[in-house]
């Protein structure tokens, strides 16, 4: 794929992997005896690798491509290759963490395999592996699209992609090996903190020159939500990341918090990881391939805008919904209790018109399972922040909170939505692509939808059970005015859901891995597709320009 | 002066009521402008048929 690089492009990517192997090196050294080191190594063989790749690449002629004639899509199916990678191993994770809860033997006895360590593989290994990826390698085939312009730059979409990699390896390495800074979804040390800014500083200047190029007017709103995406997610990564090293040699680091600051700035980050990360970046997709897939112009554009301004401005407002009933002052708590009710307007205005645009090709919807994913997902959006904005509610939440219905509503968006519509945008641009017909077997994705609806309905319906039980068994007095159950009743009560939880976290990964199975066979054996036109047209002639070889 | 608890509250419950007020009709007003439907109308079509490639 390096050899798509000028002899000048090879070089700086060369430089930039002689960099970060003398950071590893120094980080290896330094940081002897502490997982700093290990993380060192990792950091030292990760830039090896890259290395490889390039100097293999180093010594051929000069790419003889015009580049002004087709859009950069290498680092797109990259991307999208190692989405799938991490969807395999984050779900397989989060069968595991599952299983461990109904049955606790599963950990083996090892340090690294307990439950507080492998449950954060399993959120950042699909939240940011999986979902990340996903974002990544989408975006940049939207923002070329939709600007009619290449990617800005060749070198940089690679070192965004797999810099984002090495972020998440780093991570994931570090939470077996007991790193954490005990913070929900930001888990990672300083370092990683560090180097995660300047990939994603990189990935923002990247997208703004893309869109620098482009040749349309007017910029598509899917852009907004990929834009409001990277540049607010790395606003709250770095305020909720400022932290002092305990010293520069170690992974502990102290946050610049203290007490109920810490807990609003961390659930400000949080919740707006979830706005910005889970929601604002798959609204992009949303707002491409569904209709795309349709065949159909969005239902109402000026909503679009409207939906957008709104779940920017009123997300932002809405973390105190995570702190009801703490040391928090009871009018923060309401001021993100009201903020989360009125987040359901642009939230269920988007999903409308997600659904409404599909109103019409019904029977696209039901011939077509790439397109059912996204209409589920569609639906599962709307269902999650309902629900969401319910829970919101300060007496609602007393019943919810730390319970397992909170887990429930998570998986409602995490799996209806957020995997659903990822693998319907993967399976309508993976022919596309890699320039084929179709997918290797449409059985495979028929299959693949009903395991993932199966599973995401016996997943969240098990939650919900467990945890409204839970929350009753807790809150039941007697008439002596005791608690009428333990902990272990209630424990015993949730059993059964756990189970029911872990077989159908199992019929989802088994959909993710036959996912991962029909992309390979589609880029290995289906069969080759010429494209119409592949020669420039501006958007304002109808008709395309002649092409040069005519 | 102290940024108090206090003066946070008062600033939330004045400038920020009327900013995001404001904001939500500034926005109104952007996306109903009736001259710009025609401008999105094309965007939102212009999605369909994208594979030609780039111009640049
Ligand atoms: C194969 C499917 C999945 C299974 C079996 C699964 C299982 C689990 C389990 C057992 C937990 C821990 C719950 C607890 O601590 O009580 C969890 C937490 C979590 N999972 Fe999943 N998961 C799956 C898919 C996903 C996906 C696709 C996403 C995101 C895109 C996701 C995001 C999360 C998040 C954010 C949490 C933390 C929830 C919280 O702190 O309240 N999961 N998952
Ligand atoms: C209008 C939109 C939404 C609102 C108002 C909302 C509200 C809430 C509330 C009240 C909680 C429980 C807090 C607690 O008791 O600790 C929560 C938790 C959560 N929600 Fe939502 N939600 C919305 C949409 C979503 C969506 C679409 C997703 C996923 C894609 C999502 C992911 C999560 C996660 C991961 C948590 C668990 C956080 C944790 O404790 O680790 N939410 N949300």
């Amino acid at each position: 794929m390096m050899e798509r690089l000028t002899g000048a492009e090879r070089q700086i990517a060369l430089m930039i992997c002689v960099v970060m192997a003398i950071v590893g090196l120094v980080m290896a050294a330094a940081g002897r005896g502490d997982p700093m080191g290990s993380h060192g190594a990792i950091v030292l063989i990760a830039a090896g690798i890259v290395t490889c790749f390039v100097l293999r690449a180093i010594g051929e002629p000069e790419p003889a491509e015009d580049r002004t004639t087709s859009y950069y899509d290498d680092p797109t199916k990259a991307g999208l290759v190692i989405a799938l990678f991490w969807a395999v191993v984050g779900m397989g994770m989060g069968v595991w963490v599952a299983a461990q809860l109904a049955w606790p033997d599963l950990r083996f006895d090892a340090a690294w395999s307990s439950f507080g360590r492998i449950r954060p593989v399993h959120t950042s290994g699909v939240i940011f592996g999986f979902g990340g990826n996903a974002l990544i390698a989408t975006s940049y085939h939207v923002m070329q699209r939709t600007s009619r312009a290449r990617l800005a730059g060749h070198v940089s979409p690679w070192f965004v992609l797999l810099g984002f990699n090495l972020f998440c390896i780093v991570a994931a390495s570090g939470y077996l090996m007991g790193v954490t800074q005990s913070k929900e979804y930001a888990e990672p040390e300083w370092y990683a903190d560090i180097w995660l800014v300047i990939v994603w500083v990189v990935y923002f200047v990247l997208y703004i020159r893309t869109l620098a190029r482009r040749n349309e007017p007017h910029i598509y709103v899917a852009n907004w939500y990929y834009l409001a995406f990277i540049l607010v997610v790395a606003i709250l990564h770095i305020v909720n990341n400022l932290a002092v090293p305990a010293s520069l040699t170690g992974a502990k680091s102290y946050s610049a918090f203290a007490g109920v600051q810490d807990a609003m700035t961390q659930w400000w980050y949080g919740h707006n990881a979830v706005a910005f990360f889970l929601t604002a970046g798959f609204l992009g997709m949303l707002y491409y391939f569904l209709p795309k897939r349709a065949e159909r112009p969005i239902y109402s554009y000026r909503l679009s805008i409207l939906s957008f301004w709104g779940i920017v401005f009123f997300y932002i407002w809405a973390g105190s919904h995570h702190l009801h009933y703490t040391a928090l002052p009871q009018w923060v708590q309401t001021l993100g209790m009201t903020f989360s009710v009125m987040l359901l307007v642009p939230s269920w205005a988007s999903a409308g018109n997600a659904l409404m645009t599909l109103n019409g090709a019904w029977h696209k919807v039901r011939d077509d399972a790439t397109l059912r994913f996204m209409m589920v997902a569609a639906v599962f959006y709307g269902l999650s922040t309902f629900e969401g904005s319910f829970m919101a509610v300060r007496a609602v939440n007393s019943l919810s909170h730390y319970t397992d219905w909170t887990v429930g509503h998570v998986h409602a968006g995490a799996m209806g939505w957020v995997a659903l519509i990822t693998f319907g945008s993967i399976y309508s641009v993976v022919p596309l692509l890699w320039k084929r017909e179709t997918m290797y077997s449409w059985k495979l994705v028929e299959w693949h939808f009903w395991l993932a609806l199966a599973g995401t309905v016996i997943y969240v319906f098990a939650m919900w059970n467990s945890g409204i039980v839970q929350g009753l068994m807790w809150r039941t007095y007697t008439d002596s005015g005791t608690l009428a159950y333990s902990f272990t009743d209630t424990l015993v009560a949730m059993h059964p859901y756990y189970v029911a939880r872990a077989c159908g976290g199992a019929l989802f990964l088994t959909g993710a891995i036959l996912a991962a199975y029909n992309v390979y066979m589609t880029i290995r054996h289906a069969p080759e597709k010429r494209p119409e036109r592949d020669y420039p047209t501006s958007s304002e002639a109808t008709e395309p320009a002649v092409p040069a070889a005519e | 002066m102290d940024l108090t608890h206090d003066l946070t509250s008062v600033i939330a419950k004045s400038f920020g009521l009327f900013y995001l007020i404001a904001l939500s009709v500034g926005i109104t007003v952007y996306a109903y402008w009736p001259s710009l439907g025609k401008r999105f109308d094309k965007a939102a079509n212009s999605i369909l048929d994208d594979e030609d490639g780039p111009c640049r």
